[in-house]
């Protein structure tokens, strides 16, 4: 079997808005019916997150930090890492580890999805 | 808690205690307060309330005689209820807060032994996943204590949009998980150039307004130089504060001598020396001279050192302009900036003549860095008009005040326009 990559991509909320409770039911049982369609298809999850919005990502190209999501004007997604780090500083340090000579990383926080 | 100081006056004395207290010790409060309280938007609240509280309790109490401590514990007391009440609310992400290694107070209680957390604070607000124009709308707010309406004017936006940019930054420090902590030794000189670029934006920010028809913003010159100030008090060992702050001195003491009697803008060679202000240069000097001992000078400090020599000169003509130029070329190595460039064109100009200078200027219009910027076509209006050249000056003119927004800057040089010959109804 192959391994592949699935990439969410959404229409992000204003900033500021909340998300209903009942948005937020309807998308976690919708993100369970997918595991479930998942494995009765044959297939496999191996991980999954959800990020927080694109106001709190921060990137990096070279040695330059800059807040806000990757600008991407010829580059495309090539890779990713889930990494666990003490706070955004040690994830910009880790960041800056990352090889992506000809482009750069955007670090983005993983969201919190324990108990609503 | 309170100790009352014997005879104090009636409302007004202690409303102004309360101000001068505001005024000196918000970003005390607030930073020990987001120690405890773990979460800035909740500090910033009960520091609000503390003060709020401090009159009738100082006019009930005596004004005490730590009031930066009494402001402290009330403010500190009032996060702890919030917690005990909220506890459920809590937000998920609270304000990530590390113990400083070299810390020995730790939490303590006791107001004489409050931890100064204001350095957390200032590198907070300016860390650098944090846009330039957030780290400035934080300092002003959370460091300098100044509501969302006055930054929002001082930065000619809206209120709406300064208190989304404020909103936001709040929220990307917590949900990103900014750490409310001094950079250790291996980051500090990266992390406090990007503090002290965020205070000396302030001060040019005030220096001459980008837009607008004041030419001077007398309140953000302060509170650079306040912040300054607190900054050289926390770090005095920091030598680019030095020069930071004997920077803005220096600048600053040209302050009264910059427009004349008609708010017209007066060039450096133009102004009345003897009213510059010398306690400021004299300040700016001491600073200097102490900030240029140990070793290789960092950027702010060689400004410094160049603003030095202009406040010691009797006079544009007689300034030391080789040592200046000498000063712009060592600038040059340890900040290659095309804006540093321009200046050190006007050093060559002063040293080998205008042609010189001219040509410097004329090699630095192919930087596209300098797309736009103001200076350059004044500074190359001015040179090619003392070469009396005047066909290419006017055309040098008119870019320049297609590109300046602050009125004094414009009608100086619509002023300049009609001298070279120039038709004068483009203002």
């Amino acid at each position: 079997m192959a391994q592949y990559l699935i990439l969410i991509y959404q229409p992000e909320r204003a900033e500021g808005e909340a998300i209903p409770p009942e948005v937020w039911q309807q998308a976690m049982e919708a993100h369970g019916r997918f595991a479930e369609g998942v494995v009765e298809s044959g297939g496999k999850i191996l991980g999954g997150e959800a990020l927080m919005p694109t106001s709190t990502a921060t990137s990096i190209r070279g040695d330059v930090v800059t807040d806000g999501p990757f600008a991407e004007t010829k580059e495309a997604l090539g890779g990713f890492y889930l990494i666990e780090a003490n706070d955004l500083d040690h994830a910009l340090a880790l960041g800056k580890l990352c090889p992506a000579p000809e482009g750069g990383v955007e670090v983005r926080p993983v969201m919190d999805t324990s108990g609503g | 808690m309170t100790e009352p100081h014997e005879g104090d006056g009636g409302v007004d004395h202690v409303r102004s205690a309360v101000a001068e207290a505001y005024r000196r010790e918000w970003a005390f409060v607030l930073a020990a307060t987001a120690r405890v309280a773990g979460d800035i938007d909740i500090a910033e609240e009960c520091a609000a309330d503390a003060f709020g509280a401090a009159l009738d309790a100082w006019l009930r109490d005596g004004i005490p005689r730590k009031p930066g401590a009494w402001l402290t514990t009330t403010a500190r007391r009032r996060a702890l209820d919030v917690l005990r009440r909220e506890k459920t609310l809590r937000a998920k992400l609270p304000l990530l807060i590390e113990p400083d290694v070299d810390n020995a107070f730790g939490d303590a209680e006791e107001p004489d032994v409050i931890p100064d957390d204001r350095l957390r604070l200032v590198f907070t607000c300016c860390h650098p996943a944090l846009a330039r124009e957030a780290q400035v709308a934080l300092t002003l707010r959370l460091v300098c204590g100044l509501s969302t309406a006055e930054i929002a004017q001082a930065f000619l936006v809206s209120e709406p949009t300064m208190a989304a940019r404020v909103t936001r930054a709040k929220k990307k420090i917590s949900a990103a998980r900014i750490p409310y902590r001094v950079p250790g030794s291996t980051q500090l000189p990266e992390r406090l150039d990007a503090v002290l670029t965020v205070v000396h934006l302030l001060f040019t920010t005030g220096h001459t307004a980008p837009a607008g028809d004041q030419l001077v913003r007398h309140d953000l010159v302060e509170r650079a130089i306040g912040l300054a100030r607190m900054l050289l008090a926390l770090m005095p060992d920091e030598r680019e504060v030095r020069g930071l702050l004997a920077l803005m001195l220096l600048t600053d003491a040209r302050r009264a001598t910059r427009l004349d009697a008609e708010g017209r803008l007066l060039l450096l060679e133009e102004q009345d020396r003897s009213r510059w202000d010398t306690a400021a240069i004299e300040e700016g000097r001491t600073l200097v001279f102490e900030a240029l001992r140990g070793g290789r000078p960092g950027r702010f400090v060689i400004q410094a050192a160049i603003a030095a020599l202009h406040a010691e000169a009797p006079s544009w003509e007689v300034t030391d302009w080789r040592q200046i130029l000498d000063l712009y070329d060592v600038l040059l190595l340890a900040w290659p900036s095309p804006v540093v460039a321009l200046n050190r064109a006007v050093a060559v100009a002063m040293v080998d003549g205008w042609a010189a200078g001219l040509a410097e200027v004329q090699r630095l219009e192919g930087d596209p860095r300098l797309t736009g910027y103001r200076y350059l076509a004044s500074t190359k209006a001015d040179l090619l008009r003392r070469l009396d050249r005047p066909a290419e000056a006017v055309a040098a003119y008119r870019e320049a005040l297609a590109l300046a927004d602050n009125e004094a800057e414009r009608r100086f040089l619509a002023g300049r326009l009609a001298e070279v010959g120039g038709p004068s109804q483009v203002m």
